[in-house]
Parts: structure tokens; sequence; C-alpha cells
């Protein structure tokens, strides 16, 4: 089974001592609107991939008329590359469900749903214990540590499958007991979510943070990382390296300091952000983390210089063609068509105008699919090509350098 | 299918209706149930399904449909499922597949003459620091050698 490494990881905001319910019993002590202030301070941004700032969508939820609001955990952890979630959940459920009551409190929920992917079903009892835990301590259920008509209780909803699921609104087309197809936005879940009510979607990171942002307060949350990209990140580090797993480091670590730390040697590429982020060649290891310059959910996937790029690239779109909900052209083809590329110059059967036409697909890609995941698979197409040119090109006259 | 195992199913998606409700949010829920327990949703499964909760059975068909942890096809008793995807493939995933392939005597997508094994590639399990990862129903397996991976198929019923 997993192992559980609570005891002996390191980080300076989520991987540190934390006594369940602090948080909480902290926030219900204290007004909604300064509760929101304390994370409105942080500039907290959220850590599934967008970086939508926490507090702007918890204060636009709090704000909408409703009897019935709700908070979702996405777990559906499903990039290439990333595990953090995983860990989080199964090391820190403290942080995570303490940050799922406070966000309960904040907005005015009485229910909060764990959407957990169906890979990890194995951590369902732990987690069903815990949540029992939580109610006797009277940290879920009725007048919440003692807190007049705040109520509220967790519940954990299994995914089965798909990794399109976590994207928020395809999570709760799943949640509502439909095929995972993302919807249109507008309108957005903090006004119209599950069940059509205002819905705080967020991910389990992101959670965590804030369960320690309300124990420490913004200002020193501000302490760590960069002034765009404030406090630490969780980095899941896979591949060619010594020591693989998860890291937590502030935001503006460079990707050549993160090597160093990782034990990584003859690096060639890094893929930062899994399959629909983007990858780096050794010109680009002085790039730092971070919403100014490489944004990233946290996957970071390295590759020594035994690695073949193109095989890479192929993994990657074949994943893509697996995973796309078919519901728009733009990606149900265009991916097909991009793997096809790959394929192409694999077998060395291809022109030069013909991949230029490929390429532009990938930039109608990003801009014409309807969710994220048509809008970001093009990504590892176009950074392969780009950054390892050279390689790639020796598929076309017969050798492959670049191996 | 028997009338008596009919009545059987019809009876225990019943009582998954009692529990889980009737509202459509449910509908995942209870083909979850179904699925653990018989490893797959069967048709008339689906249509019972589809008449306690009030909606066509093409609804409960279209979701099936979707999620690759839904399947309306027996699969066989214990269902393999070995990542597929970048970082495990670098860790020589293809050493383990082969030698599971190799024993079972079926190729990923089959299922062994007894039905004892269902073996089907998956995409990244979070696993990814652990490398070699596969899943066996709902354990999860990491780190993987060929042999260790076949004593592990061996031990299980
Ligand atoms: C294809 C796709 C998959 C996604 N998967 C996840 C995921 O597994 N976990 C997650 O938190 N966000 C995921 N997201 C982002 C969510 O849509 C959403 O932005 C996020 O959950 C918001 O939480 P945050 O603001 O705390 O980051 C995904 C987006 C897309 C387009
Ligand atoms: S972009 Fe892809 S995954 Fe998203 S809605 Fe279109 S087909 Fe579905
Ligand atoms: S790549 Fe295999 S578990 Fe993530």
């Amino acid at each position: 089974m997993v192992e559980n490494l609570r005891e002996t990881r390191q980080g300076e905001v989520l991987f540190t001592d934390y006594t369940r319910g602090e948080s909480v019993k902290k926030a219900l002590s204290m007004e909604r609107q300064d509760v929101l202030f304390e994370i409105k301070d942080s500039k907290l941004k959220g850590r599934g991939g967008a970086g939508f700032p926490t507090s702007t969508k918890w204060m636009l939820t709090a704000a909408a008329k409703s009897e019935e609001k709700y908070v979702v955990c996405n777990a559906d952890e499903g990039e290439p590359g990333t595990f953090k979630d995983r860990v989080l959940l199964w090391e820190y459920p403290d942080l995570v469900f303490d940050g799922m009551i406070i966000a309960g409190y904040v907005i005015g929920a009485k229910e909060g749903i764990l959407y957990l992917r169906g890979e990890y079903e194995y951590m369902l009892p732990s987690l069903e214990a815990y949540l029992e835990e939580l109610r006797k301590d009277n940290l879920l259920g009725e007048n919440i540590c003692g807190k007049e008509g705040f109520n509220y209780d967790i519940r954990i909803h299994l995914g089965h499958g798909a990794y399109v699921c976590g994207e928020e609104t395809a999570l709760i087309e799943s949640l509502e007991g439909h095929r995972g197809e993302a919807r249109n936005r507008p309108p957005f879940p903090v006004t119209t979510g599950f069940n059509k009510k205002p819905t705080v979607v967020n991910n389990v990171e992101t959670l965590a943070a804030v369960t320690r942002i309300v124990e420490k307060g913004g200002e020193w949350y501000k302490t760590h990382g960069t002034d765009k990209s404030t406090g630490s990140k969780l980095l899941s580090v896979s591949g060619d390296c010594e020591k693989p797993g998860v890291y937590e480091l502030p935001w503006g670590t460079t990707i050549s300091e993160l090597l160093e730390k990782v034990g990584a040697k003859n690096t060639k590429a890094v893929q930062v952000g899994g399959a629909s982020g983007v990858c780096l060649n050794k010109a680009q290891f002085d790039r730092t983390l971070g919403y100014e310059d490489v944004g990233t959910g946290g996957s970071v996937i390295i590759f020594d210089e035994s690695r073949d790029m193109l095989k890479v690239l192929k993994n990657f779109m074949e994943f893509f063609v697996e995973e796309s909900c078919g519901q728009c052209i733009p990606c149900r083809v265009g991916n097909t068509k991009l793997l096809e590329g790959v394929e192409m110059i694999e077998k060395g059967e291809f022109t030069f105008g013909y991949i230029n036409k490929l390429k532009d697909l990938g930039k109608s890609m990003q801009v014409s699919s309807k969710c994220g995941l048509g809008q970001s698979s093009p990504n590892s197409f176009l950074t392969i090509l780009e950054n390892f040119k050279d390689e790639i090109l020796n598929y076309a006259n017969g050798g492959r350098n670049g191996k | 299918m028997l009338v008596a195992e009919k009545n059987a199913l019809t009876e225990e998606i019943e009582q998954l209706v009692e529990k889980y409700g009737k509202d459509r949010s449910a509908l995942l829920e209870i083909l979850h149930e179904i699925q653990k327990k018989h490893r797959s949703i069967p048709d008339f499964a689906q249509q019972e399904v589809a008449r306690l909760l009030e909606i066509h059975p093409v609804e409960v068909y279209s979701v099936i449909s979707f999620y690759t942890f839904l399947n309306t096809e027996p699969k066989g008793r214990n269902l393999v499922r070995i990542c597929q995807t970048i970082s495990c493939d670098m860790k020589n995933k293809q050493a383990v597949v082969n030698a599971v392939e190799r024993e079972l005597g079926v190729k990923i997508g089959e299922t062994t003459r007894d039905r004892k094994f269902t073996v089907e590639y998956t995409n990244c399990m979070g696993l990814c620091d652990q490398g070699p990862a596969m899943a066996v129903n709902e354990r999860v397996y990491m780190k993987l050698t060929p042999e260790k991976a076949v004593e592990i198929l061996n031990e299980v019923k």
C-alpha cells in the first residue's frame, strides 16, 4: 500500500505541524468577511492549474443569493505526472477537510462534496473514517463547535475514470449523474453550479492552503514565494531523477534548482504541467516556476539524454485522444490529427508543409475548443516540436540523433 | 437471464435506490455498486435502474458508455489495470506487461479463459513516483518488476 511519510516531509506552508480543527475554530470566531479578507490578503490563487484568485471565487459565491450552496473539493487529479493531491488526502486530511469546512462557513453552504477520482478508491475507507472522527468532534454536523446555525457535512463522491471530469463543469455534470461533458461558461459554477446552485470548486491543495492562511494570516503567507505567486507549491516530480516524489517549494524556484534538489542528472527536457503543460529544453532551465513565468498545477516530469522526445509526445497525444470527451470538433478531431502527425514523423513520411499546418491546427484548438482539455492539449505538441526541433527533424532524414 | 436471477437483480437495485434515493444524481452511485458486485452492468440492470429512477434506458446506457470504469460487457472476476502513461512507461512498464501477458496467456484487453482476469491499460493513476504501477480491482501496487507483478496475480483468488 501507499506509504505515509508525513513525519519526514519538509515544507514551509503545508508540510508542517498542524492540529486538526485549530483553523476551523479560529475562523468560526471571526466574521465571514474577515476570513475572506485574510484570504484576499494572502493573494492565494487556485492550485488546480488555472490560477484563479480564491478570494474572488469565494466572494462571488458568498454574495450569490440562494438557500442552497455547495463546496466541492476537486480531487480528480488525473493530469499525467500529478500525485500531490494523493499525498495531501492520504497524509494531511486535516488540512484539506478543515479547508472545506472553512469554505462552507464563508460562503454559507450546508454541504461539501469531495470528488475523489475512481483510481483513489483505496483511500475511501480511511477518508470515511476520518469524516466520522470529525463528526464526533463536532467539526462536522450541527452548530459546529458551538457556532449557532452553522450546520455542515461532507460526503465523498467517487469518480469513474474520466480525466475530463477534473474540469469543474464536467465534474458538476458528473456529480449530477450525467456524462462528464463540460458545460459552456458562463454561467460559472459560482452562480450556477451543482444542481444549478452557487458552488465553489477548489483544488485539494488550494483548500489545504486556506487552512494555513486562516491559522497564520495572509501577511505570513505572503512571506513565502514571490510577489505575484505567493506561498508554496507542491510539485509532483517523476521521471529520470534519483528522488522522485512530492516536494513543497516556494514559488519562484528555478527549474535548475529543482533538478538539483531531486537528483536529476544529464537532463535533456522537463515537462512542466503534465501532458497539457509545456516541455522545456536545457536553454530554458533558468526559468522560474510561478504564475508570472512557468505556471503549473504541479506535475514535473524529467527526461534525461537517453529519452526519445517523439515517443514522449506520442504518449501524450495518445492520452488526449483517449480522454477527449468528443463533444466538440477541434478537440475530438484535432487531437487525432496531431497524433497521426506524430506517427507520420515516426515513420519519416511527412512533409514540412504538413507539419506546419498541424502547428496551425494546434493553435486553432487552443482558441476554439470548448473546454480546457482541448485548449491545452496541443501545448506539448507545439513545445516539443519547437524546443526539440533538431532531434525531431532528424527523424525526417532517417537519423535519430537525439536518442 | 433466468427469472430468479432477474428477480434477485431487481430486488438488489430496489435496495440501492432506497439507499441512494431516486434523484438523478444518485445514478452514478447506483451504477458503481452494480458494477462493483457484478463486474459489469447488464442490459436488464440498465432497464431496471431506468425504470426506478424514471429516466429513459438510453440515458443509463449513455452514462455507462462515457466512463471507463463502467461497462456493459462482462469482464473477468478481477480487473488488472496497468498504467501506460509516460512516467510508468519510462520505468519500463513494457516488461511488466510482457510478463503478465505471457503468464496469463492473454493480450492487453483480453479476458482469461477461466474468466479470472481481464487485463487492461489505464492512464496515469497518480503513482508516477512509484512506477511502474498497476491496480487489481481497487488495490494498487507499485514499483513493480515483472516477477513481482506475476507474484501478485498468483495470490489473487
Ligand atoms: C481537462 C481538465 C482537467 C482538470 N483536472 C483538474 C483536477 O484534477 N483537479 C483540479 O483541482 N482541477 C482540475 N482542473 C481545473 C478545474 O477546472 C478548476 O479550475 C479547479 O478545480 C479550480 O480549483 P482552484 O481554483 O482551487 O485551482 C482541470 C481542468 C481541465 C480543463
Ligand atoms: S475540448 Fe475536448 S474535452 Fe473539452 S468539451 Fe471539447 S471535446 Fe470535450
Ligand atoms: S504515469 Fe503511471 S501512475 Fe502516473
